[in-house]
């Protein structure tokens, strides 16, 4: 079976984030990371490659300046075979319509049985990009899954709804996003990690793809942000490192909140 | 274009209390920017008289669309009922409260439409005659005012984000529509469905509540989640993916499809804090959370983030709570 599994490099989660206020865009710079999220598509590709399909490919697919090059190898390195990025600066900007587009013609280049997606992204907490690509690619579509069964020309997904569990059977080709309940990922060992940079690699631009640059980037976008303010609320996180007495810590502040006597 | 319409969500055969909060929020909005609002309900078997009712919600108009394949919880065959309404009714703005179904039914009519689509909007602006969103965004540490640059705006609203007035009377003319569906949205079939157990203890009552994540490492690290809530006058709490993992009951699972809880205190332990879990959490009093990954977002929008082994520090915190009396 081939499998193809969006990734995203998202921002380290724990270094400073902050917004350019001339464009209003996520600043990236700085350190970057395989959004965590994704980590679990990636296991339930290699689960079903060590499973059930053995003859299984699966392929990492990216949208993301070339510094992302790290997270796709970081994919890789966890069991993917081959990786198809697109990088171009056109791209830069690009909303979530945009990026749908970008994924969903770097898809459609190849025939693959099953597309996976991390349940979201860490950064923006988007949630719907899976719902995007299954409709630009008009495919059918199951986010949120639990698990994943591979039959014959279908998958069968179990998936927590707000009423309790449902089974969903999904012909294939289709879309797929993952939970983070469905498996715990295994980091790569250290020869996987160096084996990643040596796996076949694609970079494509748009114009590889027949994208229309107008369509995508921040010339494309269907979002426009004006502005930015500071929400009521929630002050900063005051973040601390066990050195051992990090209980103490938690009581003295929760003291100081008066939250215990 | 003209109008704003609102994706209703029918849960256990009534309509969601978040769709009907969105709905009067809708309402607001559209006083303000001169459009009026339309409530489109999808399902199988739907009860008109039942639909009226959302006249008291604040919907000129109720669109039903009515079919068997509207009746599992899917969200492509709805992405086809939208997508007739949108034909009859050209509106300018598509709106749903975040649930697992109408995220991925206005993804798809995004796509669709070839719309610009707003998540985890938080407020409903009204700027001039456009509708301008705020998204929160980098954990909640800033308000993005997002707007749309095409004919057709898209917003699902953060899950628990408006709620409904109790008690409202009103009513508006319901008219049906009849989708026409595409093979791929009927390319998922439901074949199973478990009513989730609710029972055991109600920690929505709990002033403090202590929360077991999948970085307990197994259901055995509950005992001492337990053993701390215990210590504190409080309740246990759990993740859907411990949950789901059956290392915990349903009734303790906090979030977008468990409970919303808002304690004076909530301890997260080994909890990474996903958007699905933050919504059901985030209006607690003061949030503590240990991870031993410093990149957990839930460091985003906790008061205290403390990065170590919480098989170190939950007993510890415990035994010295119980030292304090």
């Amino acid at each position: 079976m081939r499998i193809a599994i969006c990734v995203k490099e998202v921002p380290d989660p724990s270094a400073e984030k902050r917004i350019d206020e001339g464009t209003n865009r996520l600043v990236r710079a700085g350190e970057n990371t395989l959004n965590p999220y994704d980590r679990h598509a990636i296991e339930a590709a290699v689960r079903i490659k060590e499973g059930p399909a053995p003859d299984t490919e699966i392929t990492v697919v990216t949208v993301g300046p070339e510094s992302a090059a790290r997270s796709v190898d970081r994919a890789l390195a966890q069991g993917g075979d081959r990786s198809v990025h697109v990088a171009d600066e056109a791209a830069a900007g690009s909303d979530l319509l945009g990026t749908a587009r970008i994924l969903a013609a770097a898809l459609r280049r190849d025939q693959y049985d099953l597309i996976l997606l991390g349940q979201q992204a860490a950064d923006a907490e988007c949630y719907v990009m899976a719902g995007l690509v299954a409709e630009l690619l008009e495919l059918p579509c199951v986010t949120q899954a639990a698990s994943i069964e591979v039959g014959d020309g279908s998958v069968t997904v179990k998936r927590q709804v707000e009423t309790g569990y449902d089974t969903v059977r999904a012909q294939t080709p289709c879309v797929v996003s993952v939970s983070d309940a469905i498996n715990d990922p295994r980091y790569p060992p250290l020869p996987a990690i160096m084996g990643a940079k040596k796996k076949p690699h694609e970079v494509l631009a748009l114009a590889d793809l027949g994208v229309d640059p107008a369509s995508v980037g921040a010339a494309g976008a269907g979002t426009r942000v004006g502005g930015l303010s500071k929400p009521e609320g929630r002050g900063d996180t005051v973040l601390i490192e066990d050195d051992g007495t990090a209980a103490e810590k938690i009581i003295e502040f929760l003291v100081e909140k008066k939250v215990v006597a | 274009m003209a109008g704003i319409a609102v994706l209703c969500e029918l849960q256990g055969g009534q309509v969601a209390k978040g769709s009907l909060g969105v709905l009067e929020e809708a309402a607001r909005l559209g006083a303000a920017i001169g459009e009026p609002v339309t409530a489109v309900v999808t399902g199988s078997g739907l009860d008109d008289a039942a639909l009226a009712d959302l006249g008291a919600h604040g919907a000129a108009t109720v669109i039903a669309a009515d079919d068997p394949r509207l009746g599992a919880g899917l969200a492509q065959p709805v992405v086809d009922a939208c997508a007739a309404a949108q034909e009859a009714g050209q509106y300018r703005y598509w709106l749903a409260g975040a649930s697992i179904m109408t995220a991925d039914a206005m993804a798809g009519l995004a796509a669709r439409l070839g719309a610009g689509i707003v998540i985890d909007a938080v407020e409903l602006v009204a700027d001039g005659s456009d509708l301008v969103t705020r998204r929160s965004g980098l954990g909640d540490s800033v308000l993005a005012h997002c707007g749309f640059a095409t004919p057709v705006g898209v917003v699902v609203t953060r899950a628990n984000s408006f709620a409904p007035t109790e008690g409202a009377t009103g009513s508006a003319p319901v008219e049906r529509i009849q989708p026409s569906f595409r093979s791929w949205s009927e390319g998922v079939e439901l074949v199973g469905h478990e009513d989730a157990e609710d029972s055991g203890p109600d920690i929505g009552a709990a002033d403090v509540l202590v929360a077991g994540g999948r970085g307990l490492g197994d259901a055995g690290g509950f005992a001492m989640i337990e053993d701390c809530a215990a210590a504190f006058g409080g309740a246990v709490a759990a993740t859907r993916a411990v949950v789901d993992a059956g290392w915990y009951p349903y009734s303790a699972q906090v979030g977008q499809t468990g409970k919303t809880v808002s304690p004076k205190l909530y301890i997260a332990c080994g909890i990474s804090g996903a958007i699905q879990h933050k919504v059901g959490m985030q209006g607690s009093g003061t949030i503590v959370a240990i991870n031993k990954d410093k990149n957990a977002p839930i460091f985003d929008y906790a008061d205290l983030g403390v990065v170590g082994d919480l098989h170190d520090i939950v007993p510890k915190l415990a035994e010295l709570v119980r030292a304090r009396g």
